[in-house]
């Protein structure tokens, strides 16, 4: 398998699973609003996941479900930040604050790359992310500086992922091979400016972290993200060759 | 001199509209803010059954218009409530009494979404019987509900396009495919006829919503018309409707059909279908694990506000 096709899935799983929690919040959202915004953030995300997975599966003679639906745990090359449990709305915010955030700063880049296809991509999800970064900021202002509940579990959230966020960041052999991948190690110093910024003014204080967790790039996940597969690739599975 | 219910009454007869300044009898705006809480309920409550499958939709597409799809019911959802807002009621004090249990919601969402198939099969039956409601509501002589009802139909019938679809691509595919379409078609079929409501002789609020131009048809109209609709779509998918009684008039035009067992549909309005706890206990849930976020929303706008004055 080329590197290229590599790089393309881990981008798509971090879509790919980032919208399946997403989705989890429809019809379970604080409010109707939030039923809607957050059904739209998810679609964007499942937008990006499928056009990164078409495109890497056209480099293999694969589809975006074969990729979906038809590749074991092990394969999956997502954050694993993209796949813990959704936990409360504080998590839920917090986790759309570091990742879009990422992806926002990542997108950015990867619109002026040399391969057509993935700086047309990002080009569509730097518009998107964007958006998600805003509703994630208004949310982590509102509950930080909100009432004295809203504040703990806030806190609590932005330090529960915090040691989640390093693994956004490492480079690896294949980011140094292949020319068009964005190499992410740079843009820390960015995505921490921003996010510490928010987190400032949300009166929250800034997480610390003796530790970051490591793995997803490399196909070692956490415990949870098996559940979600089993979940998300079973009707599929339970008839091979059918098409829907 | 006309009196302000005198005009009321004028508009109605000329078959204009009410807006929410002009004077109504109080028998008029009750029945719309309960008519019209209950279709918001139900499409909030209706997020759920398919909502269920959002997880495990068989491909990526599927999944990404039945996430569409339920995102659309909630916008519904808002428009309707904010239709029901207009008649000097609020939305939150709609949810309690929702909440509560003394508020409905349609029936047809307390049945269980078994397969794949039955994404499909609710797209296809519920979206259609509800276009077949719906549609006259467009016309309905109170204002912002029927301007409400123009916007939710389109998107009611791109729903029921879409889950034909669902059922077309079964129909087409493995003997294990064609099998999930037909049991969801043998389950939906009788729950989707009662969505029309018990037959005209046993209904209760028909004859003064059709007098305030709220209701247009009967009930048992609005049924022959979905079967009429919807039995030539089953042939189309290679479908049986589940009902040996069922025959095409020639000289009427109509089809003829087994009425649905009422008994059943009046112990699940009571609260006795099968999933009638799950579907209230899942928006309770979500509404009470949501108080502390709404909460904190309201004081940080208090203190926004503080710091303007
Ligand atoms: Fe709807
Ligand atoms: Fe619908």
């Amino acid at each position: 398998m080329s590197d290229l096709f590599d790089y393309t899935v881990r981008l798509g799983d971090d879509a790919l699973i980032a919208a399946q929690r997403t989705a989890e919040w429809i019809a379970a959202a604080p409010q109707l609003e939030e039923d809607v915004a957050l059904g739209n953030i998810g679609l964007d995300q499942l937008g990006q996941a499928r056009s990164l997975l078409q495109y890497a599966g056209s480099l293999d003679g694969r589809t975006e479900d074969d990729l979906a639906y038809f590749r074991e745990e092990r394969e999956f090359r997502n954050l694993q930040l993209c796949e813990l449990p959704n936990g409360d709305f504080a998590h839920a915010m917090a986790r759309l604050l570091y990742f879009a955030t990422y992806q926002h700063l990542l997108y950015e880049e990867l619109r002026t790359c040399a391969d057509e296809t993935l700086a047309g991509v990002a080009g569509k999800a730097v518009k998107e992310v964007a958006y998600h970064v805003d509703h994630a900021t208004q949310w982590v202002l509102r509950l930080g500086d909100g009432t004295e509940e809203s504040h703990r579990r806030m806190q609590a959230a932005l330090e529960a992922l915090w040691p989640y966020t390093g693994e956004m960041f490492e480079s690896d052999e294949l980011i140094g091979r292949l020319a068009v991948a964005v190499d992410p190690a740079p843009l820390r110093a960015e995505w921490e400016r921003r996010v510490l910024a928010v987190i400032d003014e949300s009166t929250c204080s800034r997480p610390e972290a003796s530790y970051q967790h490591t793995g997803g790039r490399s196909g070692r996940h956490t415990e949870h993200l098996g559940y979600l597969l089993a979940e998300l690739q079973h009707v599929a599975r339970s008839h091979p060759g059918a098409t829907w | 001199m006309l009196t302000r219910m005198d005009s009321f009454q004028a508009t109605i007869d000329a078959d204009g509209r009410i807006e929410p300044r002009d004077a109504m009898p109080e028998g008029y705006r009750k029945t719309l803010i309960r008519q019209i809480a209950q279709h918001a309920h139900s499409e909030i409550i209706g997020m759920q059954p398919e909502g269920n499958w959002i997880s495990r939709a068989p491909s990526l597409r599927r999944k990404a218009i039945l996430m569409a799809k339920v995102q659309d019911e909630a916008g519904h959802g808002l428009y309707l409530y904010a239709a029901a807002e207009t008649l000097g009621v609020d939305r939150a004090e709609l949810l309690d009494l929702l909440h509560a249990g003394r508020q409905k919601y349609s029936s047809i969402f307390n049945y269980p979404t078994l397969t794949w198939a039955d994404i499909g099969a609710i797209g296809w039956l519920v979206d259609g019987a509800a276009i077949v409601n719906q549609v006259p509501l467009c016309r309905c002589s109170y204002g912002p509900y029927a301007r409400a009802m123009v916007r939710v139909c389109k998107e009611e019938s791109f729903h029921q396009r879409q889950g034909f679809e669902i059922l077309h691509t079964l129909c087409n595919g493995t003997p294990g495919q064609k099998a999930m379409a037909q049991d969801a078609l043998d389950r939906w079929w009788w729950p989707s006829l009662m969505m029309f409501g018990p037959p005209d002789a046993a209904s209760t609020h028909s004859e003064q919503s059709m007098a305030w131009g709220i209701k247009r048809h009967s009930n048992d109209e609005l049924r022959q018309r979905f079967v009429d609709m919807t039995v030539p779509q089953a042939d189309i998918l290679g479908l049986r409707v589940p009902d040996d009684g069922l025959v095409y008039d020639d000289a009427t035009g109509h089809y003829t059909f087994t009425e649905p067992d009422y008994a059943e549909l009046y112990e699940v309005v009571k609260g006795n279908g099968p999933c009638n706890e799950k579907r209230l206990a899942h928006r309770v849930k979500a509404h009470e694990d949501g108080a502390w976020v709404r909460e904190a929303a309201a004081a940080y706008a208090a203190k926004r506000q503080e710091a303007v004055a």
